[in-house]
């Protein structure tokens, strides 16, 4: 899903820095006021899962490959803007050192994974989980669901992306300048790449590493809950 | 996070790293990450776009290999895990300094609350 320098026409991806740029602002100041500096080195273990994860190439059909991405694992435990950061600095260092995604695209990248993908997969687990106890099955069996139906979001969004570049830089004599099939391919490929086999294996991912913690340390699965920070705690019990 | 917890997790992340190499069993490209080789074989031409970016950047670890290792098995595993182990040590730092930037402080928080 790692889109690479030359597959999107600047009109896309100028577009997707745009709209990322103040996103990541945004990100920011939410966090300024919602990460507490405890958190900060599981925000950063977040970011170095996400990365790792990513490359665990799965075979597919076709001698394709892919992977799952973590984000809305790291939503679920983090909330959604501290997992945008978390995905978005694995891509960036992705792109930068290991030419894993084009410098150009990091944008279109970071909107893909790390903006789409955590923040649907965190409103339907939000939404899965509505006053279920935090060691309640309906927890992982959510947090499986909703990383599944992210993925696939994410991934048809990539497809989307690739195939407007057929119709904003038509073929000159018979010669594509960017991405060169059109949206009737690239949008059914990658959804049936990730409704197949992708999508599993981000959902078997994000349940276990869930239910590892709903064993070992639940309140962790509470941090979001709580937006991280509770905003009216007495002085004297913020630890 | 518990120290328990803590633990946990560096070991399960420390067993990903380890486990990598497997990564580079499936032999094949994710769709839309053709390079320019596969694409001239598959469409008998490379896209001027594609030819244009790619000398925008040579990143140094490229495609998770170690400059001078060879492309055996063995070799590319041992780049892959030495790239995740890089990777990660980046991504950490890089973290931990924009989080330094941008978390609140417990102390301001303090402040605020009382």
């Amino acid at each position: 899903m790692h889109i690479p320098d030359g597959y999107l026409g600047p009109i896309t991806w100028i577009t997707l820095w745009l709209v990322m740029i103040p996103i990541w602002i945004i990100a920011a100041r939410k966090l300024k006021k919602e990460l507490r500096t405890r958190n900060v080195p599981l925000l950063a273990m977040g970011a170095a899962f996400s990365f790792v994860i990513m490359m665990f190439n799965v075979p597919v059909l076709g001698g394709s490959t892919g992977h799952a991405v973590g984000g809305t694992l790291i939503a679920i435990i983090l909330g959604p803007w501290a997992a945008l950061i978390a995905v978005s600095v694995a891509l960036i260092i992705q792109a930068l050192f290991f030419g894993d995604g084009g410098i150009t695209a990091i944008g279109a990248n970071c909107f893909n994974m790390g903006f789409v993908l955590p923040f649907i997969g965190y409103y339907i687990y939000r939404l899965i989980t509505v006053n279920a106890d935090i060691t309640s099955s309906r927890r992982w069996k959510g947090a499986g669901i909703a990383s599944y139906i992210a993925i696939n979001v994410a991934a048809v969004l990539v497809g989307i992306e690739f195939g407007i570049q057929t119709i904003l830089y038509p073929a000159v004599n018979g010669k594509f300048q960017y991405f060169m099939y059109p949206l009737s391919v690239s949008v059914p490929t990658m959804a049936i790449e990730h409704l197949l086999l992708f999508g599993f294996v981000e959902a078997i991912v994000t349940l276990l590493v869930v239910r590892y913690l709903q064993q070992t340390d639940p309140s962790l699965l509470r941090l979001s809950d709580r937006k991280i920070v509770q905003d009216k705690i007495p002085a004297g019990l913020s630890v | 996070m518990n120290k328990d917890t803590q633990k946990g997790l560096w070991i399960g992340l420390t067993i990903l790293i380890v486990l990598t190499p497997l990564g580079l069993l499936a032999t094949g490209t994710a769709f839309g990450e053709w390079s320019s080789q596969e694409l001239q074989k598959t469409l008998g031409y490379v896209p001027e776009g594609m030819k244009s970016e790619k000398t925008l950047w040579q990143a140094i670890f490229s495609g998770y290999s170690m400059p001078g290792l060879g492309n055996s098995f063995l070799h590319s595993s041992i780049g892959y895990i030495l790239s995740a182990v890089i990777g990660i040590c980046l991504i950490y730092a890089a973290t931990l300094i924009l989080g330094k930037f941008i978390a609140k402080r417990e102390e301001e928080q303090r402040n605020e609350n009382s």
